[in-house]
């Protein structure tokens, strides 16, 4: 391939009909001869506008170059070094509306695949493993594992500080291990990277739950000498419509939980249970959304649809997933929003009703605000129903810690440097943003280590 | 790895006491509040209400019946064995203050639950009676210990085996004809007992405190299994609760929720009794 040429890589994927049958991965990874021919597509610009569209900026030309220069390893660490989660970000950023949206190449023909390159690279570690040093600085707290929490971490961690991570959860990793199913991240690759952060030094404390097995305070009184929260958005939104607690209505959380962390999927070996629903609704259309109805597909369902009350265009989720979700027969019900779910005689959902929406004027996102139609109202029988519309701050740790300053709608607050109201105590990630992405969470976690070095090296 | 179990009883036929190295959550746990273990790489995660601690020991006990799959893996385990994960203290503490004369109600395994509420509420200055019932007298847990804490310790068996034949809800309703100075309510057992006892204390117009034993999972607020409506409004019992004014609890929504699974817990069961079969 020549630079500038307009085909743009397709990554190989299994076929819908085969994929749907487990929870194995759906994109296989570039081959080599692939990567090289995109990684030549790339026209090397002097003022590349992709690195200023990534929240990291990862010096994206660069690592191409060493791509079509079949030095794989180089492309690694020239990403490594401000992105210590490519195997992850190479398979969940949303691309399209980052780095590959910019992309010059775009303009007149295809982007650059930079999302598979990336992920490409990330097979190729390495082979020095980091020394695991001795960390003799000041201690320093990290409250939750997601990518806000292990970037934070790590970066701290390569300072000399003694960093300590305190998850709630039994396993590390947050929304990467208990929300976004294995067939889109492998949880061996999560596992993975939480390996690297230890192999820095960093402990891991699981099963602790800051704000009730110790309060922020509490930690200050044991030596900490700066805390960073990255408790990320773990609070579902609720419809606020009659019949929501029935059986058989599951918020995505819960739904997802079931599934990915507690592995739901192999029942009884694993004992956690879950709902199996023959006719599936999904309401949202976020990646949330998309991954519970190709999870309820995955369990055996016959037909899932999604229920959204905006139009395609508005979809928030990843351009690919809406694809493939297609592509697996998941079905689109758009301009559409459910009004009550109604159970049968057991208290077990039985019937969604629904209206039809039409799109008014933009609200304050941009995004057209959709309008009720009266009288549109229909039923959808259902044996499952799952409310993908939204998370917000988890507000534990705001409601322990006195001072803590946060938004109207629980977000906290800091300033530029990620510090928030109390001296010492940062925050980051979906907890700051509200559900926002992985790389803008591991992007606050990067700025939170700096500014806590600066703080704690001034002393 | 995991948390030690240090002491492990029988206390009666399919009910068990154990006590777990958890210093942390000695040191921080207040009555009221549970925590959620797992017990093995693939176990499920379940909430168990603290029944004491001992800080100096750094130390907590938990009393737990035989019910489902985790609970009977739970039964198995040794002194000296180890339960991987058990995260805690969690909900919101009793509310307990100085309010004149309270009564407490345990029933069933419930009864293993009251003692830490007792105990503050005396410690604040209350006068407590207790009120215990069971289906018989060997499933009467922890009597002795409640008997030296409260102030009088009234109890019911269903078949008349100990205390006197009938409910619980049947000594509370004397106390109130006899014009007792009841001024709160405080009950925990099964979800049919602490409903009667709502309707009991809801005629007579006194405060009624009940601990939810919802389904749980995460138990950090984050799923919303343990979503409960109470007074027109849907809490979340893990982390808004688990206690809440009685009377204004949507029972029956309790109840359709608590069985969600049912067919699940049975086919769960059997697998574990089919594993226990291949060892053998
Ligand atoms: C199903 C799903 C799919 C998604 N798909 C994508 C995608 O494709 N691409 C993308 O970019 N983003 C996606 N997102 C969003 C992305 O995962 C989040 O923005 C990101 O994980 C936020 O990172 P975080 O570190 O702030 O928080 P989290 O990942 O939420 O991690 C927070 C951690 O803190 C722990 N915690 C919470 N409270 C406490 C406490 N009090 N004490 C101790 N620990 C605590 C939690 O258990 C959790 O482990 C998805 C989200 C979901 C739910
Ligand atoms: S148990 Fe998940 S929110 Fe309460």
């Amino acid at each position: 391939m020549q630079p500038g040429q307009n085909k743009r890589v397709k990554m190989p994927e299994r076929p819908a009909q085969e994929r749907i049958k487990d929870f194995n991965e759906v994109a296989l990874g570039l081959s080599e001869k692939d990567a090289i021919s995109e990684a030549k597509r790339c026209i090397q610009c002097k003022n590349p506008k992709c690195v200023s569209n990534c929240p990291v900026e990862i010096n994206i030309p660069a690592f191409i170059k060493l791509i079509a220069e079949s030095d794989f390893k180089g492309a690694n660490k020239k990403i490594r070094g401000k992105n210590s989660l490519p195997a992850v970000c190479g398979r969940v950023c949303p691309q399209e509306d980052q780095c590959e949206k910019t992309c010059i190449l775009g303009i007149k023909g295809e982007p650059i695949a930079i999302g598979s390159l990336e992920r490409f690279a990330a097979e190729y570690p390495p082979s020095e493993t980091p020394v695991p040093i001795k960390l003799v600085g000041p201690k320093v707290a990290i409250i939750g594992s997601g990518p806000a929490g292990l970037t934070c971490a790590g970066d701290l961690a390569l300072k000399g500080y003694q960093v300590k991570i305190f998850e709630s959860l039994h396993t590390a990793g947050g929304v990467l291990k208990y929300g976004i199913p294995e067939f889109r991240l492998p949880k061996s690759i999560v596992d993975n990277e939480i390996e690297y952060v230890k192999s820095l030094g960093v402990e891991l404390i699981t099963d602790f739950l800051a704000g009730k097995t110790a309060t922020i305070e509490e930690l200050f009184k044991e030596n900490f000498k700066a805390i960073f929260i990255g408790a990320g958005a773990g609070l579902p939104n609720s419809l606020g419509i009659p019949g929501e607690n029935f059986q058989g209505v599951y918020s995505a959380n819960e739904f997802l939980f079931r599934v990915n962390m507690m592995k739901a999927y192999k029942f009884p070996e694993y004992l956690t249970p879950v709902i199996t629903g023959k006719k599936v609704v999904v309401f949202g259309a976020g990646n949330v959304a998309m991954d519970s109805a190709r999870c309820a597909l995955r369990l055996g369902a016959d037909k899932v649809i999604i229920a959204y009350r905006r139009s395609r265009k508005e979809m928030p989720a990843r351009a690919e997933e809406i694809i493939r979700a297609e592509e697996e027969g998941v079905e689109f019900l758009l301009l559409t929003a459910p009004v009550e779910i109604i159970p049968d005689d057991a208290g077990r959902v039985k019937q969604v009703e629904l209206l039809k929406m039409e799109l008014g004027e933009p609200d304050s996102s941009g995004r057209r605000r959709p309008k009720a139609l009266p009288g549109s109202e229909f039923k959808l029988d259902c044996d499952l129903a799952i409310c993908a519309i939204g998370n917000s701050p988890n507000p534990l740790i705001p409601k322990s810690t006195a001072d803590l300053k946060i938004e109207k709608w629980g977000g906290v607050i800091v300033a530029d440097n990620k510090e928030t109201s109390i001296k010492g105590v940062f925050a980051g990630g979906d907890i700051v943003r509200g559900a926002a992405t992985v790389i803008s969470a591991m992007g606050d976690g990067k700025i939170a280590a700096r500014s806590i070095d600066e703080m704690l090296s001034k002393k | 790895m995991g948390f030690k179990i240090l002491r492990k009883e029988q206390l009666a036929s399919n009910i068990h006491f154990i006590e777990v190295d958890a210093p942390r959550i000695a040191k921080a746990a207040k009555p009221g509040q549970f925590v959620v273990l797992r017990i093995n790489e693939n176990g499920e995660r379940i909430p168990l209400t603290i029944a004491d601690k001992n800080i100096k020991n750094g130390t907590i006990e938990i009393i737990f019946q035989e019910a489902g799959a985790s609970t009977t893996i739970l039964s198995k385990l040794k002194a000296g064995d180890s339960i991987l994960n058990i995260l805690g203290p969690l909900g919101e503490p009793s509310h307990i203050e100085n309010i004149g004369s309270v009564v407490v109600i345990g029933g069933g395994v419930g009864i293993a639950e009251i003692f830490p509420a007792i105990k503050e509420y005396k410690a604040k200055g209350n006068k407590v009676t207790a009120i215990i019932g069971a289906r018989n007298k060997q499933l009467l847990l922890t009597e002795e210990k409640i008997k030296n804490m409260a102030d009088e310790l009234l109890i019911a068996t269903d078949d008349g085996s100990y205390g006197r034949k009938g409910f619980v809800t049947d000594i509370l309703k004397e106390m109130i004809e006899d014009k007792k100075e009841i001024n709160l309510v405080y009950a925990v057992g099964p979800v049919p007992m602490m409903e009667a006892v709502s309707n009991v204390t809801k005629a007579a117009k006194i405060k009624t405190m009940v601990s939810l034993n919802t389904l749980m999972l995460d138990a950090t607020g984050m799923c919303g299994v343990c979503r409960i409506t109470v007074g027109g409004q849907i809490k979340f019992a893990c982390v808004d609760g688990p206690e809440f004014d009685a009377h204004l609890v949507d029972f029956k929504e309790l109840k359709t929720r608590l069985s969600t699974y049912r067919d699940k817990e049975k086919e769960a069961i059997d697998h574990i009794c089919s594993l226990d079969k291949i060892k053998e």
